[in-house]
């Protein structure tokens, strides 16, 4: 048994029981467990890619990138333009796609410049350089000059709304492509395979040579110089992918949830993603495809099926401190182990 | 001593567009300098024994919290109040402060992001605790603390009973001055207290770990009683802190101490590795100067008051962020340096 938990590493076996634990009190509670189902897929859908930015990150050595929201604001900026240019399904979607990857990819490209002057403080550095981004940008959807009444205030109040609803635009085009049910479980089909278009060309790029040349100069700095690698452009390169998926998670995530949130919601949005890597069993220094999969099924069912359950014995916050006190449970306890082993 | 003098200039310039009086800002000041100083100087220690900035004074604020929820409990007011809050936070302090040493001395050279995920951890058991455990678990004799429902710690807590105890201690002016006098005092404690031999070996330790190893010092230990009397000079301040302001927001008070000391402390020219209390008292007035004037500056300026709340947030997370990059770019500098000299 001790042998069992230390493979499958304590962290991961606790969440899984815990899990567990809320599953059998959903059945007792009579929760239907279809629709927990569901929304356990469209939840690990919406999320993959956010999480899947870690990747990058993590492989070319900047450890967790805690300025996921610079590519989330680059996401953000890309659906807000297509919005205003009443562009509306998977036209919609590609255009904010295609406005908001090159943005990531510049913000990216001189985010990582940074990170190489500040090697060994990237993730405290990460963390408020996102919190100063998100911050200014805030005066920025004050005073940005869109006009279509869907972003704006309808009278008084200035700049964008706080949260912008795309009912009328990119709203679960993503959800609803080529989806069917089974039973009474609905599958997201076109979330997942998204998700799964970019997962396999993270997976592909990391086995090239490129990728392989971004691995060993994460891993070990020294010998990949040694062989010729330029350690500090690899980092750049970990870095403008990782924003870039940051920039197209966001987009994905907000047609499944159905509306863009701005100003402060970006804040944090690190931090689930971080949390949903490491659980999945990822390290400080070495993150697969297989992590994120496994780290976003575990954290989001956890979230999806704790709600309804928690809601019936205790008030209606409990589910957020849980996320709360999980997911930094989990970083800590990453950043915590000696030299970088898995969590 | 560059980021003061900028501070500075922003600050002139700033209070100019207010159009308020000089002796209003003056008065505001003052009462903003009693009530934040003892604050802001729980940073100092571990700045000096080379943890860098301690993110999770919010820890040390918690405890202040959790004495003052207690007082409330059995109705004490008055300075008796403040002096048995101040007796009943310390025991909370000392534990929560050897517990963050314990962790910090874990996370060795990423001590300032474990510090702060560490603050949102406390703060998900924090809200565990007084949600869903005070007036189950823990009997709550005062109904009035207690949300309608009979189980958790209602949203914001009036302490008319304390409010001002301190700082109507010496009723000779309108000024809070048994408030500025325990702040003086600190400092004087502060400046004698480096210069014992613990004091000492918190700088050694400071300087260089291993160096300080070699010659005898119990590297972890001091470590630990360095955030330990960081912990409990929070749980002060924040106590001192509530006195004057009247209310306490049970889960929101704590929050954002750690960013606001931080902040404070960084603009008065503070990095993270030499602080003294003379950072303490220019950075403590000079972020409270900008935070006074820059929402009336924009309301003026710009015709919107929000521009400047948000910019205000901008600053403090910026100036966090910026003497980071600034820091660990200087770092990185002389490391290269010696290491050219070695090959």
């Amino acid at each position: 048994m001790k042998e069992f938990i230390d493979r499958l590493g304590f962290p991961r076996f606790i969440i899984i029981v815990f899990l567990i634990c809320l599953m059998a009190l959903a059945v007792y509670l009579n929760i239907p467990l279809s629709d927990l189902v569901s929304d356990m897929l469209v939840r690990f859908g919406m999320n993959a890619i956010l999480v899947l930015a870690m990747v990058p990150g993590i492989q070319a050595g900047i450890g967790i990138n805690f300025n996921l929201p610079l590519g989330i604001i680059c996401g953000l900026i890309g659906a807000l333009i297509s919005i205003e240019f009443k562009l509306s399904g998977f036209l919609g979607l590609f255009v904010s796609i295609l406005i908001a990857a090159p943005l990531a990819a510049i913000g990216g490209y001189l985010y990582g410049k940074m990170l190489n002057s500040v090697k060994g403080q990237e993730m405290t550095v990460g963390n408020y350089v996102g919190y100063s981004i998100v911050s200014f940008m805030c005066i920025f959807w004050l005073l940005a000059p869109f006009k279509s009444p869907e972003l704006i205030w309808a009278y008084g109040g200035n700049g964008l709304r706080v949260t912008v609803s795309l009912e009328s635009s990119i709203s679960h085009v993503l959800n609803n492509f080529l989806a069917f049910n089974i039973g009474k479980i609905t599958i997201p089909t076109g979330l997942l395979l998204f998700f799964a278009i970019f997962a396999f060309i993270v997976w592909v790029y990391s086995q090239s040579s490129r990728g392989l040349s971004m691995r060993v100069a994460g891993s070990n700095g020294k010998f990949a110089q040694s062989n010729g690698i330029n350690v500090d452009k690899q980092r750049i390169k970990g870095t403008v992918i990782s924003t870039v998926l940051a920039s197209i998670g966001i987009i994905v995530y907000s047609q499944a949830f159905g509306f863009l949130q701005l100003y402060n919601a970006p804040l944090y949005s690190a931090m689930p993603a971080a949390a949903a890597i490491l659980i999945g069993g990822a390290s400080l220094k070495k993150a697969t495809i297989v992590h994120v999969i496994i780290g976003t099924i575990l954290f989001q069912s956890l979230l999806v099926v704790a709600l309804p359950v928690i809601n019936v014995i205790a008030e209606g916050s409990m589910s957020e401190v849980i996320r709360v006190i999980v997911s930094n449970g989990i970083i800590l306890y990453a950043l915590t182990r000696e030299g970088g082993k898995a969590a | 001593m560059i980021v003061p003098i900028i501070f500075l200039i922003i600050c002139v310039v700033g209070s100019f567009f207010t159009g308020l009086p000089f002796s209003f800002l003056l008065d505001e000041m003052v009462i903003r300098l009693a009530r934040n100083l003892v604050l802001v100087v729980s940073l100092i220690l571990p700045v000096v024994t080379g943890l860098g900035l301690n993110f999770a004074i919010t820890l040390g604020a918690m405890a202040g919290q959790i004495a003052l929820i207690i007082i409330t409990n059995y109705s004490i007011g008055g300075l008796n109040g403040f002096l048995l809050s101040i007796l009943i936070s310390t025991p909370f302090a000392i534990l929560f402060g050897y517990l963050v040493g314990k962790v910090l001395n874990k996370a060795k050279g990423k001590e300032m992001i474990t510090s702060m995920v560490l603050g949102f951890f406390a703060n998900g058991i924090y809200q565990l605790v007084f949600l869903l455990l005070c007036g189950t678990i823990i009997p709550i004799k005062n109904e009035k603390l207690l949300l309608s429902t009979g189980i958790g710690i209602i949203n914001t807590i009036d302490l008319a009973d304390i409010k001002y105890s301190l700082d109507r201690l010496i009723p000779i002016s309108k000024y809070p001055i048994a408030t500025l006098l325990v702040s003086v005092v600190l400092f004087i404690f502060l400046h004698f207290f480096l210069k014992t031999k613990l004091g000492q070996d918190m700088r050694a330790v400071g300087h260089d770990m291993e160096i300080a190893r070699v010659s005898g010092i119990n590297v972890e230990r001091t470590r630990i009683i360095s955030v330990v009397i960081s912990t409990l000079l929070a749980a002060w301040g924040q106590i001192i802190f509530l006195q004057n302001i009247g209310t306490l927001n049970t889960y929101g008070s704590h929050e954002q101490v750690g960013l606001f000391a931080v902040a404070s402390l960084l603009v008065g020219g503070a990095t993270v590795q030499k602080a003294s209390w003379k950072e303490a008292l220019l950075g403590t007035f000079l972020f409270h100067l900008l935070f006074v004037i820059s929402p009336l500056a924009g309301q003026h300026l710009l015709g919107n008051a929000q521009i400047g709340e948000y910019f205000r947030v901008f600053v403090a997370y910026g100036v966090i962020g910026l003497s980071l990059v600034l820091h660990a770019w200087e770092k990185n500098k002389s490391k290269t340096r010696l290491g050219e000299i070695k090959e």
